[in-house]
């Protein structure tokens, strides 16, 4: 087995333009659930929301600037969708709303009934091309970093997704630090406290659920923009609980711990994917399991990594131990 | 003030001659039981007035109402004149009448001192914009000066560090005292502040809440342990099933019959069933 290969893989995949926009993403759900503890369980609608609206806006014959702005326009207006009508309720009942939601919206743009706008299951492409045509980097080359090697198309993608991270980190260390956040830190511990000293606090986890649905939407660009294409089906409600994985691994309630947590997590999905890839192609297994059984119990190998990793540090990476020892007892 | 009551008829709904707050025909049901119903009810500023009552009295109820964390069924009440009623619980707080819970609401994952400045009004870093881009450093500075001198009056200021959710029962009982006066309240309202602390404790709290009204604050309080009210109140509000049956001073609902009637026949013949 090559284990240098699989290595190399994982870790070209953990910094690659996907982890970015993971990373982007979780940032968006770790205010809105580490910050605010409100249950989002829809987050991939948001993501969905983004990419789609800069898709549409260019297959519309708009340009792929106005996309941008629409895509994060449309994240927003998601956000107080979901939130105007729930966030007066009790938080499971955003769980619900949020989680079916997402689904509405993913069949909703796969139905026959939105093909004029969405072709359906098909979805549109090429719409990003004013992107690359900013690319400073030779398209047809490959950059290397000793054994580690970008398409110069990837490393475009990559180095505009990251200065995003960069940029939503130091954003979130900003509202964090300051009394916003001291607000919508308190509005997690108890909601009627916070309320009882004349916070207003349905206007706060509103803007919660529209910055967090930003940062998802903006993310959401990035997936697109890095395939040239959207089509409903990458947006599985599964997307949504890959990123609660990166959040709580990372650290749920810190400032790092999502970019942390993206980067982790795309690095054991792809070195298990290179194992078990390489295990059957060996014939490790015999013919208990296929090359297509591979790729599924791949998952199964990451879901082990992660729940050995939850044992080892329970409170995520960047968390704080006495924190959450506290837990939610008042 | 206390003279000034001396001459009021302690009559259910009686009118008070300087009222802060006045409930009108607050009601308030669960299913076919009426939590809640209060003809009239007037409470005199500048005094401590406690709220007393068996339990299933509606007391807890009535607070939730008056400072909307409970939406009325019908009813209307008046802090100086402004009308609450529908009114959100953070604009109650706003207005200057703020509660306590009866099972304390601490921010356990936030320090001692966040909690209390958290309750600062008007903090230009609470919006949003303003919060990435600055210009509230000198504000929140202020804040904290405020919030420390606080905690010193509460004896807490030697654990401004430590999480709330650390604190002892009765320490979090003055947090959340003191993150209410950082509001600078007109009407404060604490829900059972005695609840559940040691006796020395007790003592101390009620210092406090004397101290309270002596800065010129209204206290309305709930309570039913009947020998911390007399010492303390200026004014006792009984209710039973949702309605008041009787007020007055301490020596007038000592004598009551009535309220011995309900308060101890209520409590004592449930006991013996």
């Amino acid at each position: 087995m090559d284990w240098a290969n699989i290595f190399t893989d994982a870790t070209v995949a953990a910094v690659g333009p996907v982890a970015a926009a993971y990373a982007l993403s979780a940032i968006g759900l770790n205010l809105q659930f580490g910050y605010a503890g409100l249950l989002n369980f829809g987050h991939v609608a948001f993501m969905m929301a983004g990419a789609y609206g800069l898709a549409i806006t260019v297959d519309a014959g708009g340009s792929f600037w106005l996309g941008l702005v629409v895509g994060v326009a449309a994240a927003m207006a998601l956000g107080m969708l979901m939130g105007g009508p729930t966030l007066r309720l009790r938080a499971d009942y955003l769980a619900i709303v949020t989680i079916s939601a997402a689904e509405i919206l993913r069949l909703l743009v796969r139905s026959s009934w939105a093909e004029p706008a969405t072709n359906s299951v098909f979805g549109i492409q090429q719409f990003a091309d004013p992107f690359f045509d900013l690319n400073p980097f030779d398209p047809t080359r490959r950059y290397a970093i000793g054994d580690f090697a970008f398409q110069g198309r990837v490393l475009w993608v990559m180095v505009v997704g990251w200065a995003l991270v960069g940029a939503a980190v130091l954003l979130l260390h900003r509202l964090i630090r300051s009394p916003w956040g001291r607000m919508v830190r308190a509005v997690r511990e108890d909601e009627d406290a916070t309320a009882a000293v004349g916070k207003n606090t349905f206007f706060l986890k509103l803007q919660t659920l529209m910055i967090g649905g930003a940062l998802a939407g903006i993310a959401g660009m990035i997936l697109a923009v890095e395939k040239q294409s959207v089509s409903p089906d990458a947006f599985q409600p599964r997307l949504t609980f890959f990123l609660y994985v990166i959040v709580i691994l990372g650290g749920a309630g810190t400032v790092w711990g999502p970019v942390f947590g993206a980067i982790v997590f795309q690095f054991l999905l792809f070195f298990f994917d290179g194992f078990m890839q390489s295990a059957e192609a060996e014939g490790w297994f015999g013919n208990a399991i296929d090359a297509t059984d591979a790729q599924q119990f791949k998952l199964v190998l990451v879901g082990i990594g992660l729940m050995t990793l939850m044992i080892l540090r329970p409170q995520g990476f960047f968390g704080r131990r006495d924190e959450q020892l506290i837990g939610d007892t008042t | 003030m206390t003279a000034d009551l001396q001459s009021v008829e302690p009559q259910p709904g009686v009118a008070k001659p300087d009222p802060v707050l006045v409930v009108n025909a607050l009601t308030r049901s669960f299913g076919g039981l009426a939590a809640v119903n209060v003809e009239h009810l007037e409470f005199q500023r500048k005094t401590i007035t406690s709220l007393i009552g068996p339990n299933g009295a509606g007391k807890t109820t009535f607070f939730n109402l008056l400072t909307g964390f409970d939406d009325a069924d019908s009813g209307d009440w008046h802090l100086n004149g402004s009308g609450l009623a529908g009114v959100p619980a953070f604009r109650v707080a706003r207005q200057g009448m703020v509660r306590t819970f009866q099972l304390t609401k601490s921010l356990s994952r936030l320090t001692v001192l966040e909690n209390v400045m958290l309750a600062s009004p008007d903090h230009s870093g609470e919006r949003a914009l303003r919060a990435v881009f600055g210009g509230w450093g000198a504000k929140e500075r202020a804040v904290e000066a405020q919030a420390l001198t606080q905690l010193e009056r509460f004896g807490m200021a030697h654990m401004v560090d430590e999480f709330a959710g650390s604190l002892s029962g009765g320490q979090r009982k003055l947090l959340e005292m003191a993150r209410a006066l950082m509001v600078d309240p007109e009407v404060v309202m604490l829900d059972e502040p005695m609840a559940g602390v040691n006796p020395a404790l007790t003592q101390a709290i009620l210092e406090h809440i004397k101290s309270l009204r002596d800065e010129g604050r209204t206290v309305i309080f709930v309570e039913h342990d009947m020998d911390v009210i007399q010492e303390i109140s200026d004014w006792i509000v009984v209710l039973a099933e949702g309605r008041v049956i009787a007020e007055g001073t301490p020596d007038d609902i000592a004598t009551n019959e009535k309220v011995i009637e309900a308060y101890l026949g209520a409590e004592f013949g449930r006991a013996a069933e």
